[in-house]
């Protein structure tokens, strides 16, 4: 399957969403909204649920399954207070011991002129700051698309899942194709190079885990299942872990990535 | 040749649609002529006045040394990690070509230079972005030479400043490149954590990626007059919104209005203002 193949896999309207697993895999689910300083953005949902009768925070990116939800949650783009929402309700979980579950699902930040009135560049780097000393344990994975610092935002993590076919980029290939040849239609030659699939971020150290997907993505209770089957493996044991030692290992996470010489 | 002289400033006026009047006949790099206001003036008055342009005060950029040379205190800065520099980890197209090119230009390995230095008698790490390195963007190198600065400033218990300029993560290395956005956001609340200042300067530009991690994270935020400053591109957006922008959009001074940045303090002003931020910070040890 080549890169490409996924980016279309994951684009397609059958591809289940947030919405698909909330119900499938927490119980009693209560949305939480606003940012307390501006408003609430649809783009991104959070709110508190029981996983496997544990107290957790849910928050992702808010992909519609038709046009209607789409235009209603921007296309999963995020303004400045959707982050900030974010960020709020991880400090709230944070403050009851809640570990909190991310699902990253977006083509990047939202690049309107309100967004830039109110800071996109401040909201993303806030979640990035505060993140790496949030003291509970934060599990991130990735369902479909991660678009570059729209998707980080939510990508501060003790341990980064991809699903087998998501991707996640730095750029978008076709942005990326634009820049290197002037020719956003050599989008597909961009995807292979610039490694972004499940193996390659595994291979660069940037994801811990590739969670498998059943034989189609569109059996969004096969793709819970396979969510379930990492989460009831991980959850338990970052919660045993000393906050000291999870903040110092998310730190050395992050810390070592990167290759250059000297 | 007067061609020469004024090539680049020709090429901006012709696509602006305005026509250049200047028949004088001088040696090449002799004059200056302000992008902004046309004025003309000579080259050594216009570097002696930190490229700030005399007539508009339009801020041209400084390269990484101009502005090391401009802020330090004579004599005192020290270099860090000065022999850390990128490779092309995911074997991007022309990336090596392009980096053995732009350090032959430019005299430097990264896009950023990091050291210690005193501004005013203050000790403190400094960063310096310098645009000509592929716009400043921030790579693996980048990213890490950035992260030492902050936990060399933590382990010194001194406190830093970052003058920021860039376009944002560098592509060409993928998303080793974006990871390097939480890697000095993460640096940066460290140092915070310890109860250090961080001050930042928005230097003209300072987009993307970068705006998104360490540079909007100091303590108090300074910036230059007419820096563009933002997170998406301007083409990017009006891609989005299907409108052509205001002129003044992502200037410095738009940040100012929205609440983003603490003043905006002019090139001749910046050393001392600094240096005052860097002693009210000293423990009262001055009185």
């Amino acid at each position: 399957m080549t890169t490409w193949d996924r980016i279309e896999l994951i684009r397609s309207k059958n591809r289940p969403t947030i919405r698909d697993y909330i119900p499938l895999l927490f119980d009693g689910f209560v949305e939480l909204h606003g940012d307390r300083l501006y408003g609430d953005d649809p783009a991104i949902l959070g709110g508190i649920a029981r996983y496997r009768g544990t107290p957790v925070t849910v928050i992702g990116q808010v992909k519609g399954r038709n046009l209607e939800e789409n235009k209603r949650a921007n296309f999963a783009m995020p303004h400045p207070e959707g982050y900030r929402k974010a960020l709020r309700l991880m400090r709230q979980a944070e403050k009851f011991r809640r570990p909190v579950i991310l699902f990253i699902d977006t083509p990047g930040a939202f690049c309107d002129m309100e967004s830039e009135e109110r800071g996109q560049g401040e909201a993303i780097a806030r979640c990035l700051y505060e993140m790496m000393t949030l003291k509970t344990p934060i599990l991130s994975i990735v369902l479909g698309e991660g678009g570059s610092g729209g998707a980080l935002a939510l990508g501060v993590c003790d341990q980064l899942a991809m699903m087998e076919n998501a991707v996640y980029s730095v750029i978008s290939p076709r942005g990326c194709a634009s820049i290197l040849w002037k020719d956003p239609s050599r989008e597909k030659e961009a995807a292979e190079m610039l490694r972004i699939t499940a193996q390659d971020l595994l291979e660069l150290g940037i994801a811990e885990t590739i969670i498998p997907e059943p034989e189609t993505h569109a059996d969004p209770a096969g793709m819970a299942r396979a969510i379930d089957d990492y989460l009831s493996q991980t959850i338990s044991n970052y919660l045993k872990i000393p906050i000291d030692k999870l903040l110092q290992n998310r730190y050395d996470k992050f810390r070592k990535i990167g290759q250059f010489l000297e | 040749m007067l061609q020469d002289l004024f090539g680049k400033v020709k090429k901006r006026a012709a696509v602006e649609g305005k026509k250049k009047t200047s028949d004088m006949d001088v040696p090449q790099n002799l004059l200056f002529q302000c992008p902004k206001c046309r004025a003309v003036m000579l080259m050594d008055e216009f570097e002696e006045n930190g490229k700030v342009c005399r007539k508009c005060g339009h801020h041209a950029r400084l390269t990484a040394w101009e502005r090391v040379r401009l802020t330090a205190d004579p004599g005192s800065f020290r270099e860090l990690d000065g022999s850390l520099m990128a490779c092309d980890p995911i074997g991007f197209e022309d990336y090596p070509r392009k980096l053995e090119n732009t350090r032959r230009a430019t005299g430097l390995l990264d896009a950023v230079v990091t050291g210690i230095c005193s501004i005013q008698g203050s000790p403190c790490v400094i960063g310096v972005m310098d645009s000509r390195f592929m716009m400043a963007s921030m790579g693996s190198a980048a990213g890490e030479r950035i992260t030492r600065a902050f936990e060399t400033a933590l382990e010194k218990g001194l406190p830093i400043v970052f003058f920021t300029a860039s376009g944002g993560a560098r592509m060409q290395e993928g998303m080793l490149s974006l990871m390097q956005m939480a890697k000095t956001a993460g640096a940066a609340k460290r140092h915070s954590d310890a109860g250090l200042l961080y001050v930042t300067v928005l230097t003209d530009p300072t987009t993307g990626g970068v705006t998104a991690s360490f540079a909007s994270l100091g303590d108090i935020i300074l910036a230059e007059p007419g820096a563009l400053i933002g997170f998406a591109g301007r083409r990017v957006i009006e891609g989005t919104i299907k409108q052509k922008l205001p002129e003044d959009f992502q200037s410095a001074e738009f940040l100012r209005s929205h609440g983003f940045v603490d003043e905006i303090v002019s090139r001749g002003e910046l050393r001392h203002a600094l240096g005052h931020l860097l002693a009210l910070h000293r423990g009262g040890e001055r009185r």
